[in-house]
């Protein structure tokens, strides 16, 4: 496939580690972790003054290719691609874009699938369970490796949009703005319970054992499929799956009588799971659900209000009609505490029929406002 | 902009500007594209931010660096503290609204001080429209046709010092424009005849 024009083309993933034993990095489960792994790539050039940074956040499946190809055969850019270049919402020819891997992850950064220098062998279960807070303060030592001083902004969706919010709470004087977009300060009981049911697809497959499997053996691919099918469908609206699919059959005239696929819908959902065990792992896939559904701003500072009680950043919170997994009620959540705490928000719901996974696709009103914000934080 | 307030947007935004103090704390509902707390950023050092439910109003504020939440003023002020802003602007807004009695109340509780701007229904032409052709007037501020228009709660002068009386609003202030002058003789000796704009400075002191 050609490279899309507008694209910043051909991009390269690089590694940086730290947290050498014996200085191992202290998670907030109280573990330790060492030495620690981020895959990152960097788009657009850093100024001299180390200030023209900004920062994006993945999701849960997301990983540090957020824009670009790898190569001129590689059939799909990064996820945010149509956000990232010249002329782009995050402009490569003004800001030094930088996207990492998250810790625990599966693309390039140390995790579950990587191997413990005390064995020789992969981590999978004996990785210690890390958190939104460890994932940002794991990309601080990236982003302080890449001499940045200052970051014009986080931004990320849904997980992301949780490590955007640790980000000015941990680090008020370095972040001069925050989007936080498609998230929450704490996943409600029917978030938290579609990833147990996803989980517990991954415990029921034989092939899951413990955790104990091998990428070159049988993987528990089936619990992950199904583990992915179910969330699949938690990303998107009953809107846009009607106008998606509907009640149309895949590929025949009349209803099978059997348990063959009938409907369009019913292929599309095992193609999003047969593709997404090519490219994800089912440990990682454990680690990174429990570490959303631990993320609790107002159990950890007692409330909200405290919790942004120090924070400098300058918000702008964006949340869409039709996101019923991160529904706005809880943006607007975030956006009471930090007015009662007399910050500087704006707010944005955004009208759109794609569900969660709205933010992944290009949106007028969207594209429009993060680039309008962010240039009036960098002209401040 | 929402296509209610069209009219009169330079020399309302200039009068209320004037009534607030430097560096103080505004909040503007019903803040259309921003223009007014842009005007007291850069003017009067003030800070804030406007509530809009209009999405292309809600985009030119962000282009204009003004702070701006998505909100529906029908659903209240129940986010804000008693008394959290210096003053709180409704400017041209309070006809669109569901219940204004609700929303004049909310604001003089959060805010110390209110600001409202609105059409007063009770100006000449609007009444002689009414009067000798017998349908719902419509004019340049007023374009709609009966069916369709967003103001829903129109009121005149009259009835909005009526309403601040029996509701113990204290009115520090009534500046009554016609055709964008606040000067106009007329819009004085006999305001709800003769002005089309009225800027009331409120203020309601805890019960």
């Amino acid at each position: 496939m050609p490279i899309a024009p507008g694209s910043i083309g051909i991009v390269e993933k690089k590694y940086f580690t730290f947290a050498d034993p014996p200085n191992e990095m202290t998670l907030e489960s109280g573990g330790k972790l060492g030495p620690v792994t981020l895959a990152y790539e960097t788009y657009g050039q850093l100024n001299d003054q180390g200030d023209n940074a900004i920062l994006l956040t993945h999701a849960l499946s997301g990983d540090s290719h957020a824009a670009g190809y790898y190569s001129e055969n590689d059939r799909k850019p990064g996820w945010w691609d149509f956000m990232v270049g010249s002329g782009r919402p995050f402009d490569t020819d003004k800001y030094f874009i930088v996207c990492s891997n998250v810790i625990g992850g599966c693309k390039g950064s140390t995790g579950p699938t990587s191997v413990n220098p005390k064995t020789g062998k992969p981590y999978n279960l004996d990785f210690p369970v890390v958190t939104i807070n460890d994932m940002v303060r794991a990309q601080k030592h990236l982003i302080d490796h890449l001499q940045i001083k200052r970051l014009q902004s986080v931004i990320g969706g849904s997980m992301g949009g949780m490590q955007v919010l640790e980000w000015a709470i941990q680090y008020p004087e370095f972040v001069a703005s925050a989007i936080p977009i498609a998230t929450t300060s704490r996943l409600n009981a029917q978030g938290i319970a579609f990833d147990e049911v996803g989980r517990q697809a991954i415990y029921a497959d034989a092939n899951w054992k413990n955790g104990d499997y091998t990428l070159n053996g049988n993987i528990p691919a089936q619990g992950l499929s199904v583990a992915r099918m179910l969330a699949h469908i938690t990303y998107l609206s009953e809107e846009s799956m009607h106008e998606k699919f509907g009640r149309r059959l895949q590929q025949k005239e009349k209803l099978g009588y059997d348990f063959s696929t009938d409907f369009e819908v019913e292929s599309y959902l095992r193609y999003q799971g047969e593709s997404f065990i090519k490219r994800f792992d089912a440990n990682t896939y454990l680690y990174i659900t429990k570490a959303i559904d631990y993320y609790d701003l107002p159990r950890d500072y007692g409330s909200l209000e405290n919790a942004f009680k120090n924070v400098n950043s300058k918000f702008l919170v964006i949340s869409f009609s039709s996101d019923w997994l991160f529904p706005t009620v809880q943006a607007k959540e975030i956006v009471r505490a930090l007015k009662v705490d007399g910050k500087h928000v704006s707010f944005c719901e955004i009208d759109s029929p794609y569900g969660h996974d709205a933010f992944l696709i290009r949106n007028d009103g969207m594209e429009k406002m993060i680039a309008d914000f962010l240039s009036h934080v960098y002209d401040d | 902009m929402s296509p209610y307030r069209l009219r009169h947007i330079r020399l309302d935004l200039q009068l209320i500007t004037d009534l607030i103090d430097p560096n103080s704390s505004v909040l503007d509902l019903g803040c259309g594209d921003g223009a007014l707390l842009r005007k007291l950023f850069t003017e009067k050092g003030v800070h804030g931010h406007g509530v809009e439910f209009h999405h292309p109003s809600i985009y030119a504020c962000i282009e204009k660096g003004v702070p701006v939440i998505y909100g529906d003023l029908d659903e209240g002020l129940n986010d804000y503290p008693d008394k959290s802003f210096d003053y709180v602007v409704m400017s041209r807004t309070i006809q669109v609204v569901k219940k204004p009695h609700i929303i004049l109340n909310e604001m003089l509780r959060v805010g110390k001080i209110g600001i409202v701007s609105f059409i007063n229904f009770g100006y000449w032409p609007l009444r002689s429209q009414l009067f000798f052709r017998g349908r719902m007037p419509r004019t340049k501020t007023l374009p709609f046709q009966w069916y369709n228009t967003p103001n829903i709660h129109l009121s005149t002068i009259k009835d909005i010092r009526e309403f601040c009386r029996a509701e113990g609003i204290i009115v520090h202030k009534e500046i009554n424009l016609v055709k964008e002058s606040a000067k106009h003789p007329l819009a004085n000796l006999l305001p709800n005849l003769f002005a089309d704009l009225a800027i009331f400075v409120l203020q309601k002191n805890d019960d």
